[in-house]
């Protein structure tokens, strides 16, 4: 996808990205944040359609937008809405960081720009499907591949664990009730 | 005008700062938890953007495969903790969190 179409596509979905992130970030609004957040995460499998990985552009909409968003937004409806959050850079430590945080980038990006035009070479046909990165996934990081199972049973069960059964102070509430009453 | 490789580092460190600044910036735990998701996919469109320069070989795009698998769990557990905390403070900022000190 080289030429002028992808060019666009790519300053298009550049933009929406960055503006998005900082959308999620800046927002005072959790809900909000979370629509931040999926549009950039939209946009970040536009930009994967530029670099030939159409797979984990499908990917990225399934895993990210289709689970972990959804994931976000119950939870964001199920303890409702926080407020009260002190308004950011109010303290020193914040400011300071900010500030160092975004002049180290800065230089990081000037650095960077010269270098835009980095040689590519056109990719062959297929790469990025899914026969290519299956064949990659399961003869070459098979056993990789076999641990991201068993890494998300534990955090299955990691859940199941933190959630379960009552706090400590939900416990000593409910001794406390039957005296009081 | 051509977008190379660079272009994709640039706007992967930009996101990145973002996320970084997210992180240490805000007080609310589920705001905080995005933007390491924000972070996470930063590495991810790099670790793709490199993977371009490479068309013989796939391992970047394996990589980025991983590390959304890792995000998913990552993302379950911090949500799951984010409950928890909500049970005992009833808000999620994080400034309240000193139930770890002694």
């Amino acid at each position: 996808m080289t030429g002028s179409a992808g060019s666009w596509l790519f300053l298009v979905a550049a933009s929406l990205a960055v503006a998005c992130a900082l959308g999620t970030v800046l927002s005072r609004n959790t809900l909000r944040s979370a629509m931040f957040l999926l549009g950039h995460l939209g946009s970040l499998a536009m930009l994967y359609l530029t670099l030939h990985a159409e797979l984990l552009a499908a990917i990225q909409l399934l895993v990210y937008a289709g689970a972990i968003l959804v994931l976000f937004v119950f939870v964001i409806m199920l303890i409702g809405p926080s407020g009260g959050e002190p308004p950011p850079f109010r303290n020193a430590f914040p400011r300071t960081f900010a500030a160092t945080f975004v002049a180290t980038l800065g230089l990081a990006v000037l650095g960077l720009v010269g270098r835009t035009a980095m040689e590519v070479p056109s990719a062959p046909e297929g790469f990025g499907g899914v026969e290519a990165v299956g064949f990659a996934l399961f003869r070459d990081a098979a056993v990789p591949f076999e641990l991201i199972a068993v890494t998300l049973t534990v955090a299955a069960l990691g859940v199941v664990g933190i959630t379960r059964g009552k706090t400590a102070v939900e416990a000593a509430g409910e001794a406390k009730r039957p005296e009081a009453e | 005008m051509e977008f190379g490789i660079g272009a994709y580092a640039v706007l992967a460190t930009t996101i990145f700062g973002i996320g970084a600044l997210g992180f240490v910036v805000r007080r609310n735990f589920l705001v905080q938890l995005m933007s390491v998701e924000l972070m996470l996919n930063a590495v991810n469109l790099l670790f793709i953007a490199f993977n371009r320069i490479y068309v013989e070989q796939h391992g970047g795009q394996s990589f980025a495969f991983v590390v959304i698998a890792v995000a998913a769990a990552e993302a379950a557990l911090g949500l799951a903790i984010a409950i928890a905390y909500h049970r005992i403070h009833r808000s999620v900022e994080t400034d309240l969190a000193d139930r770890l000190r002694h």
